[in-house]
């Protein structure tokens, strides 16, 4: 294990917020989890009590040898990112920020991914081990610190997304990786349509691509992986060179396309692979931004929720609306389950938060 | 032997009428293949699992979803268990039989129904064979990532229940980190769907969910899973080495060279020794340990990756290192490590096969303690490792034949797994609790964490009927057997329901 800088700020304060826990289900009164704030915008407002996270922070166990890393819940995500690229590693779901405040918390709470995902994976996926707080103010510990682990149920997975509303996450345990000896960017002019067909050939393909968006006549990717296969690809596909900044930018949405003077609302269509452009009445090319080799793409527009849905679900994918990303949430911004899945996820918060402190009504209004 | 079903300790079952079940199913599925006569029975009373076996009460080979819908109906109208079972390859125990209950066999749902390249998905039926995926992507350039030794034989549905690794986890992931969307029929016989053919689902990740969860939380009925472009090539360094803790070492400093291997085994000299004799794989025989190293990718990535590994091993103090010429040679090295668990067979009436994961820095200390037991009981054993992700193999060489020597065994192992919680790992790393090591979860979970495992099932089959006395150990149990921590001879968390 190595020295992980300790920080001055570093602190345990899980006992408190357990009590805290207790006695918000002594009261039945509901809980407002929040790390950093900066991803408020990403689910429906809470009403509750705010419980902080962000004084419980600092990385518990870090050895680059094991490829893993725990870390507590307030920690600031650039804080982590810091500590692992001191060791030439990083987080291989890319997640989002949004703010200089993102906590590890809020990423797993979320389950929001970056650019690499569909190479390397989600938040999801690289999760090992959690610490939670469960509705009595109990301490639990589901996974842990190792690669493979499949004693009782996956509680650990099933809290990334879960936005809180099953426990108080206060620790998690992360697979981490090395990063990439060589990384290129560049940007290939091409229409949609070329760009989809190149897309799904390069898929069958072993290449170096850990990520690629479309937008606005121009692909864009980025090459990583060993300097030889990296220079090879960079020689083959050929195109101009592209700062990797636009990968940052991408994901922390401050791409022009991201703008706030637009007034429409945002939306993020989730698309299986090889989909191609859905017909939306109205929506033209320049709407539409073609992230994860278009499995993810972001739209700006005022269509109604109803008929974005339904295209989505026909194609086999679902529509979630950021709307503006300010303030506290959206109306409905996931789409709704069907009638059975939904039954089972209010008996799942039922069992473990019958009193409906933890984050009542985030992800649906019933949960 | 406290592996069979025990109504004292993990929950009473009904006493109802064989021949009233079967006339019931008889009459609500007519086409439905229903076995009851003993000598039909017998070939499911056991699954990989094989010293512990007990009769179903009844056998039902569905073939169409309807049919799987109608018996769940009728079993939970009726308050009988079901366990369901896929190839029966599992080695925990997982799909034993309860002799008050259904044994739902899904082997005649093994169509593929769909293979999209350009999607890169596969739609598997859950008795389709784990290999079998791979040899039809094949054509297309793509292959289905974890490969489970018992690849031949296992099925995709069992693979999902198991959560299924393999040898190539450490860089490719586990069947959850392969697996896209899943169709599940509940206890109530609906059917829901799980996942997405998408990257994402709305709701709760239920699929991370049921993946893992050994039948206890519905019967997953589909498959879709995730196909990968084949690596351009593979290339396998064998190193050996006069001392087990070199080899460790090495395991961590390649890690630290920034390589992902695709592929990272260890096996200790019984192993080799075992392995030699039956496969002819090429293994140095004299050798303490040896590591076998694939290193996948673009070519000229591999090229690169094979000179920084091989003197990664120099430094680390192998006394010899061997590239495989060519894929032939290489499937022979491989096949020395796949064949490993009927090598071991070879030298031994019988033995039983551990699955604890550890951290990796840990590997001397646990290897010293497993010497330490088998000194101790008296019975050799064999370690296979994928030591790249921390899953140790140890395998237990017994003979059931001399008496109390299966216990002297499960006793001993019952130590290993022991041990792996102790320095920070966990019982199991890929072939599940099942019932075989129910009561070593009671070590590595406290009475609190159980209970939310209980309350987790309880959100999906309330009556307790899917695959009951699995997985998740009563708190009745760990206070009677496991490890459960007794003070002043009372129960912790005395206000916990001991179902």
């Amino acid at each position: 294990m190595v020295e992980t800088r300790p920080q001055s700020t570093d602190q345990d304060i899980s006992e408190a917020l357990a009590e805290r826990v207790c006695r918000a289900t002594a009261e039945g009164s509901p809980l407002r989890i929040a790390g950093g704030d900066t991803k408020a915008f990403y689910g429906r407002p809470v009403d509750g009590e705010t419980l902080s996270t962000r004084e419980h922070r600092g990385i518990t166990y870090y050895d680059p040898v094991e490829l893993i890393v725990s870390v507590r819940s307030g920690t600031p995500l650039a804080e982590l990112e810091a500590t692992l690229a001191d060791n030439g590693q990083m987080l291989g779901c890319e997640p989002p920020h949004f703010g200089a405040d993102a906590t590890v918390g809020g990423m797993v709470a979320t389950g929001l991914s970056g650019p690499r995902r569909p190479w390397a994976g989600s938040v999801r996926d690289f999760v090992l081990g959690t610490r939670v707080i469960t509705h009595e103010g109990h301490q639990q510990r589901f996974g842990g610190e190792v690669m493979k682990n499949v004693a009782g149920y996956d509680l650990s997975r099933l809290m990334v997304g879960a936005q809180g509303t099953l426990g108080l996450v206060t620790e998690v345990s992360l697979k981490v990786l090395p990063r990439p000896g060589a990384s290129h960017s560049l940007r290939l002019e091409m229409p949609l349509a070329d760009a989809q067909a190149r897309l799904a050939e390069w898929g069958r393909q072993p290449l170096p691509i850990t990520a690629a968006a479309w937008h606005a006549g121009a692909l864009h990717l980025r090459l990583e992986g060993g300097p030889s296969s990296v220079a090879a690809t960079r020689e083959r596909l050929g195109g101009d060179d592209l700062d990797a900044a636009f990968w940052t930018a991408l994901r922390e949405q401050t791409l022009d396309f991201f703008s706030r003077d637009d007034t429409r609302a945002l939306w993020r269509l989730s698309l299986p692979h090889n989909t191609p452009s859905l017909a939306l009445a109205g929506v033209e090319e320049a709407d539409l931004l073609h992230d994860w080799a278009g499995t993810q793409r972001w739209l700006r527009s005022d269509l109604d929720a109803d008929t974005l849905r339904e295209a989505c679900a026909r194609a086999g994918g679902h529509a979630t609306c950021l709307g503006t990303r300010e303030g506290p949430g959206q109306a409905d911004p996931f789409m709704p389950l069907e009638p059975v899945v939904a039954k089972y996820h209010r008996n799942l918060k039922a069992q473990l938060d019958p009193k409906g402190i933890f984050n009542p009504g985030r992800l649906y209004a019933e949960l | 032997m406290n592996i069979l079903h025990d109504e004292r300790l993990d929950g009473e079952l009904p006493d109802i009428d064989k021949a009233d079940v079967l006339a019931d199913l008889q009459q609500a599925a007519p086409g439905l293949t229903l076995l009851h006569r003993e000598e039909d029975l017998r070939p499911f009373e056991c699954d990989g699992l094989s010293a512990y076996r007990v009769l179903p009460m009844l056998v039902a080979l569905p073939e169409t979803l309807e049919q799987v819908e109608t018996l769940m109906k009728r079993c939970r109208a009726l308050g009988v268990p079901v366990v369901t079972r896929g190839a029966g390859t599992g080695l925990s125990g997982g799909a034993l039989p309860l002799e008050k209950g259904v044994l739902l066999v899904m082997s005649r749902f093994n169509r593929i129904l769909d293979v999209d390249p350009d999607a890169r998905i596969a739609r598997l039926q859950p008795g389709v064979r784990n290999l079998a995926i791979s040899e039809a992507a094949a054509p297309y350039g793509l292959y289905y990532a974890p490969d489970p030794s018992s690849q031949i034989a296992c099925s995709i549905g069992g693979n999902v229940a198991e959560n299924a690794g393999g040898v190539h986890c450490l860089k490719y992931g586990l069947t959850v980190h392969n697996v896209m969307k899943v169709e599940v029929i509940t206890i109530e016989g609906e059917r829901m769907t799980l996942g997405s053919e998408a990257l994402d689902a709305p709701g709760l990740d239920l699929l991370a969910l049921f993946t893992g969860s050994e039948g206890m939380l519905g019967v997953v009925t589909e498959i879709t899973v995730k196909l990968l472009p084949k690596p351009e090539t593979a290339k396998v360094l064998m190193a050996s080495f006069d001392d087990v803790e070199k080899a460790g070492r090495a395991v961590g400093d390649i890690i630290a060279a920034g390589i992902i291997p695709g592929g990272l085994e260890m096996m200790d000299k019984l192993a080799i020794r075992a392995a030699e004799d039956f496969v002819k794989a090429g293994y140095p025989v004299e050798a303490e340990a040896i590591l076998l190293c694939e290193l996948d990718g673009v070519e000229a990535d591999v090229d690169d990756d094979c000179a920084t590994v091989r003197s990664v091993l120099e430094k680390a103090g192998a006394t010899g290192i061997q590239q495989a010429r060519d894929d032939a040679e290489r499937a022979t090295f491989w096949a020395g490590r796949k064949n490993a668990f009927p090598a071991v067979g070879r030298m031994s009436p019988d033995y039983y096969c551990m699955d604890g994961t550890i951290p990796r820095r840990e590997l001397p200390r646990v290897l010293k303690g497993i010497a330490d037991f088998s000194e101790e009981y008296g019975l050799r054993v064999a370690n296979v490792f994928h030591a790249g992700d921390g899953n140790m193999h140890p395998l237990i060489l017994f003979d059931a034949n001399r008496p109390g020597e299966l216990e002297q065994a499960e006793e001993l192992g019952g130590k290993i797994l022991e041990l792996c919680v102790e320095v920070g790992g966990s019982i199991t790393g890929e072939h599940g609790v099942g019932r075989e090591k129910i009561n070593q979860m009671c070590a590595q979970f406290n009475p609190g964490e159980l209970a939310t495992f209980h309350a987790v099932k309880a959100a999906f089959d309330p009556d307790r009927l899917l695959n009951p006395g699995k997985n998740i150990p009563t708190l009745a149990r760990c206070a009677e057997f496991g490890a459960m921590h007794v003070h002043n001879n009372e129960l912790p968390h005395p206000e916990l329901p001991r179902f």
